[in-house]
């Protein structure tokens, strides 16, 4: 396992925006199939550092790769826009607020990125919506509009259009923080469904329990640098350094109140 | 008042706001073009089309229509543009119009959700994709109402033209008050003709926005 190359390798990044520095020098090294949560207070990076990832956010320095391929390689423009619209495809991103097409149908909201970009014929990317509808148990909402649904249904079919374009990696960035509480477990549940397909995830989240009972690895990031990074009953239960500590005993507080 | 007089050249006022429609029409076809090549310019990655969209935008809001359509069809001789009077005035309206319908334009596009072209772009969409299929669709929809508001405008500043004496609603008038001298009148029957063809285009207006939010 040790020996192979990781699959997606974060070297060195930095990221200003402006003056700001956001991320500084963070390196994550991802196998595939692993499935690495990434906590922290409000404001520490970890958004940014998700962005960086399928260059939504692109960084002001390091490098990140994706298998063999770099993936904020320096190009000329055009060749630059061909090259990254081609690696975003292999990256599926799922947003805070869903962000799905108001303006279209679940149905059209699944198909059209597939049709688009990868030449399927109306039947086929049917086929391909209705089964993606079905994996997150969206099916019987195919010819609803996005506005028609509880948050949680539209997470649920957030994540059917992320994975039509069958990627390699999902990228998940507070899935779960704009939902009502009841609402959680259904999008917890889909998640955890991918784990069990051991699909490779990256996960921004603020629920401890849930990062703890599906992920592999947990990165504590503060200020822009990665404070403490190990397994998760390490990082949850006896965490070494005291920003950590810090942290989670606040989040608990506030949890509880 | 001469209700006698008024029936008598109402036919004449009629064919006049013909004019005056055919006039708008014209000219809202070329803002409309006026203000798609205006609000690409605004939003290019370009910084030299950025600018020449933005100062098209200044310097047609920034000065008086009529101060623009003399330019061009008392000035434009002399520099060797040779336009009727009619032409000159739905080139000088139009591209006059096209500077406001840029900024509707613009200001709707920028006020679609920006998760909204970052979702479209994580899938895999180029930028212009993510424009004709995500965000132009939304766009649409909020630009129905402020476009609405720029024809209304459009409308009532085709009287300008009398002063270049395009024969549209307001010169027909001036021409019966000569004759006539009877401007209550005359600028009642304009005026009454105005109101209904800016009726009739808001109720069109209305139609289509709410079309548009149906589906
Ligand atoms: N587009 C941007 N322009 C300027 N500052 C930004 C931008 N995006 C994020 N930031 C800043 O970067 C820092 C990290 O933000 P973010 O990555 O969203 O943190 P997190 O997701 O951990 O809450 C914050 O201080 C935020 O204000
Ligand atoms: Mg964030």
């Amino acid at each position: 396992m040790s020996a192979q190359k990781p699959f997606i390798d974060i070297r060195h990044a930095k990221k200003s925006f402006g003056t700001l520095e956001v991320l500084k020098d963070i390196s994550l090294q991802v196998d595939r199939g692993q499935i690495v949560a990434i906590i922290g207070p409000s404001g520490s990076g970890k958004s940014t550092l998700l962005r960086a990832i399928n260059d939504l956010d692109p960084l002001t320095g390091g490098e990140i790769w994706l298998e063999d391929k770099q993936i904020n390689m320096d190009l000329p423009h055009r060749q630059y826009e061909r090259h990254i619209n081609e690696v975003r495809q292999e990256i599926g991103m799922v947003f805070q607020h869903f962000n799905l097409f108001p303006h279209l149908k679940v149905r059209e909201n699944v198909t059209l990125a597939p049709k688009m970009l990868k030449g399927l014929t109306d039947a086929e990317a049917n086929a391909l919506a209705e089964e993606q509808l079905t994996k997150v148990g969206m099916i019987e909402r195919i010819d609803y509009y996005p506005s028609q649904l509880s948050g949680g249904q539209k997470q649920r079919v957030a994540i059917a259009r992320a994975l039509a374009m069958k990627p390699k990696v999902m990228l998940f960035d507070e899935a779960t923080s704009a939902l009502d509480p009841e609402l959680v477990e259904e999008v917890n549940l889909v998640m955890k469904q991918l784990a069990e397909e051991h699909m490779t995830m990256i996960i921004v989240t603020h629920e401890m329990g849930f990062a703890e009972s599906v992920c592999d690895r947990v990165l504590f990031m503060d200020q822009g640098v990665v404070v403490e990074e190990g397994p998760p009953e390490v990082i949850f239960r006896n965490p070494k350094s005291e920003r950590t500590q810090n942290f989670l005993r606040k989040h608990l507080a506030g949890q509880k109140a | 008042m001469d209700y006698a007089l008024m029936q008598r050249v109402f036919p004449f006022f009629l064919e006049a706001a013909w004019i005056t429609i055919l006039l708008s029409v014209l000219t809202a076809i070329l803002g409309l073009i006026c203000a798609m090549l205006g609000t690409a310019a605004r939003l290019s990655r370009f910084r030299v089309l950025r600018f020449l969209g933005a100062a098209y935008v200044s310097v047609f809001r920034g000065t008086p229509a009529l101060i623009q359509l003399f330019i061009l069809y008392f000035g434009g001789p002399q520099i060797g543009i040779q336009l009727d009077a009619f032409e000159a005035g739905v080139i000088g309206l139009g591209v006059n119009v096209g500077a406001y319908m840029t900024e509707t334009m613009r200001g709707a596009i920028i006020s679609v959700d920006k998760g909204q072209g970052e979702a479209a772009r994580t899938l895999g969409m180029s930028k212009w994709q993510a424009m004709r299929n995500v965000i132009l669709p939304q766009a649409m929809r909020l630009m129905i109402r402020p476009l609405g508001v720029n024809l209304n405008t459009l409308i009532k500043s085709t009287a300008l033209v009398a002063a270049i004496s395009v024969v549209e609603l307001t010169y027909t008038a001036q021409r019966y008050i000569g004759s006539t001298y009877k401007p209550f009148e005359m600028f009642l029957i304009a005026g009454l003709l105005y109101m209904i063809i800016i009726y009739v285009v808001g109720l069109a207006v209305t139609w289509a926005d709410r079309k548009a939010r149906l589906n």
